[in-house]
């Protein structure tokens, strides 16, 4: 079962950021990107991205949601990394807990044996980080509540309204 | 599913475009694109076959701006149509946060709209979700084309429950932002 409604908290972004940030280094990669498996963007850092990262997310989701089917097809429960080679820029996809997707990006500064060995790592500790915010999620805050009542809604749909207009 | 971010303070949701092939899904998509101006829209992504059949999903990410500190993102995804790609039906439909069915009016396509409606209610139970529960509403499209079903048939067999029904012209807008309006807020009412 997916997880129907989930949230960051402060706390949790910046240990994400802080894992995101060590791994970029000590793998040389060019980014590293942080989403879940619907698509939704979480976290990224490393160079500014000359793509449209949201649809970028949502590809890589995709990508592996697809892969974790062929798996199954084959008698795998998942394939929990998936290495896409390109002739300068490659990626290195890695499941985090069940619903995170880590993806590297890296070009020929550096070897897929090393973004392999430092993605391992990083895992493990955004792992504990997801794990954590998910029971806190079980036992939510009430005061995280506040912040989306009537008034958001009205001036929402206000923007709803604009924004989709003939 | 959506996603609240309290540190980057964004808030992200996913709309779906559920429906029979060639009903119309992916115009819906193409039209909002060329509606909404170019500061509020991402790329549109479309995994098609030549044919210009969808093969994967079409991807269309849309900002709606800031709302009590809150960037607003809605990500409107399309389904393949076609009843061999269930399987990539049931992948897009993960998470998603609310639903529209496009219904193809012609007489022709009546059992194709029932079967599609029936894989919906399928594959959103996969995920332990039912159509009640999320916003959803449902667009009887090519409303301009001959050799149609007349709307109250297709309430009475789409729309028992009389969830919110547009009549649509996919292809000249007319129905389009309708649709996504009366989802969208849905969506929105859910998270506050």
């Amino acid at each position: 079962m997916v997880r129907t409604n989930w949230k960051v908290f402060e706390e949790d972004y910046w240990a994400i950021s802080t894992t995101l940030q060590e791994l970029l280094k000590n793998s040389n990669a060019t980014s590293v990107i942080l989403l879940d498996k619907t698509g939704q963007l979480i976290s990224s850092v490393g160079d500014e991205p000359r793509f449209d990262m949201y649809s970028f997310a949502s590809l890589c989701a995709a990508d592996f949601e697809a892969n974790a089917q062929l798996a199954k097809l084959i008698g795998e429960k998942d394939f929990s990394t998936l290495y896409h080679q390109g002739s300068n820029e490659s990626m290195y996809l890695a499941r985090v807990e069940r619903d995170i997707i880590l993806v590297i990006l890296f070009d020929k500064k550096t070897t897929l044996g090393l973004v392999r060995l430092r993605t391992k790592k990083a895992v493990e500790n955004l792992a504990t980080v997801i794990r954590g915010l998910y029971d806190k999620l079980e036992y939510e805050n009430e005061e995280y509540h506040e912040e989306l009542g009537e008034e958001f809604t009205a001036e929402v749909e206000l923007e709803i309204d604009s924004l989709f207009s003939d | 599913m959506s996603l609240i971010n309290y540190s980057s303070r964004e808030i992200n949701v996913k709309i779906v475009y559920y429906g029979p092939g060639l009903c119309g899904k992916t115009t819906n998509i193409q039209y909002i694109y060329d509606k909404v101006s170019p500061d509020t829209k991402g790329k549109l992504i479309t995994l098609a076959t030549e044919m210009d059949r969808t093969l994967f999903f079409d991807f269309l990410p849309l900002e709606l701006g800031t709302v009590k500190g809150f960037k607003t993102r809605f990500h409107l995804y399309t389904v393949p149509g076609q009843v061999y790609y269930d399987a990539s039906r049931k992948l897009i439909l993960r998470g998603t946060d609310g639903v529209v069915f496009v219904a193809d009016s012609q007489k022709n396509r009546y059992d194709a709209n029932i079967e599609s409606l029936y894989n919906l209610h399928e594959n959103l139970a996969e995920y332990n979700l039912k159509l009640d529960e999320l916003p959803y509403a449902i667009q009887y499209n090519k409303r301009d084309l001959p050799d149609l079903i007349e709307v109250p048939d297709l309430e009475e067999e789409l729309n028992p429950k009389r969830y919110p029904a547009f009549e649509a012209v996919a292809v000249n807008g007319i129905g389009v932002f309708d649709t996504l309006k009366a989802v969208a807020k849905g969506v929105l009412r859910n998270l506050s």
